[in-house]
């Protein structure tokens, strides 16, 4: 459990340090989440609500923007509740559940930022947002997958 | 718990990816594609319109009590500083379409470009 934090902040400083890809807010890998696909598969939504929470929480501490503190725990918090919701109904592997936390995430941030910014001009920036959480959802779910099928956890 | 077999999910993956993909192509273009040129920048901070500029004016405007500067050069606008660290207002380039944007989330700050020659083209209807 500690490991898997310890996991996510690792991915999470990877991140920190490469540049934006895209210079659209809200794009980018979204490493940290393989720690937390595994956690939701291997221990359960609890725990993997926990590590979120602490990766939101310390990473912004850390690394991050205190005033951004909002947009990660409201990607953060939907992202994980559509995981849960998709990973119940057992009709998904772990890259379907992991895409839609990749663009419920970023749908989360945008909400945000538009309810914060009282705009609704960031509108054009759902479909590129709902791509970019569409493919990077995609490689963490299959790496994630990977670590499911290949790591035992005890405990 | 009970799982669908191992193939029927990876189709399931596959079908909900491809409504996502299409969901974000409908939304693309029933938002309409930024193609004609802008008349106005308008700054928007805090959801408010704080300032307006011609697009043909040159110029350099301090935005939000110095938190960003902005540029207007020979018809684009372009976020030249800001005092975020993550500077992704200034790598968004220069626009200059009405409807583009230029986002700073960190100091709440919005640029655009509105309207064309007509007194505006109403985007949004």
């Amino acid at each position: 459990m500690g490991l898997a934090v310890a996991l996510a902040m690792i991915l999470s400083f990877v991140e920190s340090q490469v540049p934006a890809l895209v210079a659209i807010p809200g794009v980018k890998m979204g490493l940290a989440n393989i720690a937390v696909v595994f956690v939701l598969y291997k221990l359960g939504w609890k725990e993997a609500a926990m590590i979120s929470l602490i990766r939101v929480f310390l990473v912004t501490l850390l690394f991050g923007n205190l005033g951004l503190i909002w947009y990660s725990a409201a990607g953060a918090v939907l992202s994980l509740a559509g995981m849960m919701l998709l990973k119940k109904t057992g009709l998904f592997s772990e890259i379907a559940v992991s895409v839609a936390g990749g663009v419920l995430h970023n749908m989360g941030q945008i909400l945000v930022a538009s309810l914060l910014l009282e705009t609704d001009l960031l509108r054009y920036y759902l479909p590129i947002l709902i791509v970019s959480g569409v493919v990077t959802g995609f490689v963490i779910g299959l790496l994630a997958g990977i670590l499911v099928k290949r790591i035992r956890v005890e405990g | 718990m009970k799982e669908a077999p191992k193939k029927k999910r990876l189709w399931l993956d596959l079908a909900l990816i491809l409504a996502l993909l299409i969901l974000a192509g409908v939304l693309y273009f029933s938002f309409g594609v930024p193609k004609e040129a802008g008349a106005d920048v308008v700054v928007i901070v805090d959801g408010v319109e704080a300032a307006r500029y011609p697009l043909t004016k040159n110029g350099t405007h301090v935005l939000n009590g110095g938190t960003n500067t902005l540029v207007i050069e020979n018809g684009y606008a372009w976020m030249s500083e800001a005092e975020c660290p993550d500077q992704i207002c200034v790598h968004m380039g220069r626009i200059h379409l009405d409807g583009q944007l230029i986002v700073c989330l960190p100091n709440g700050v919005i640029v655009t470009i509105e309207g064309g020659d007509d007194g505006g083209v109403d985007i949004f209807g």
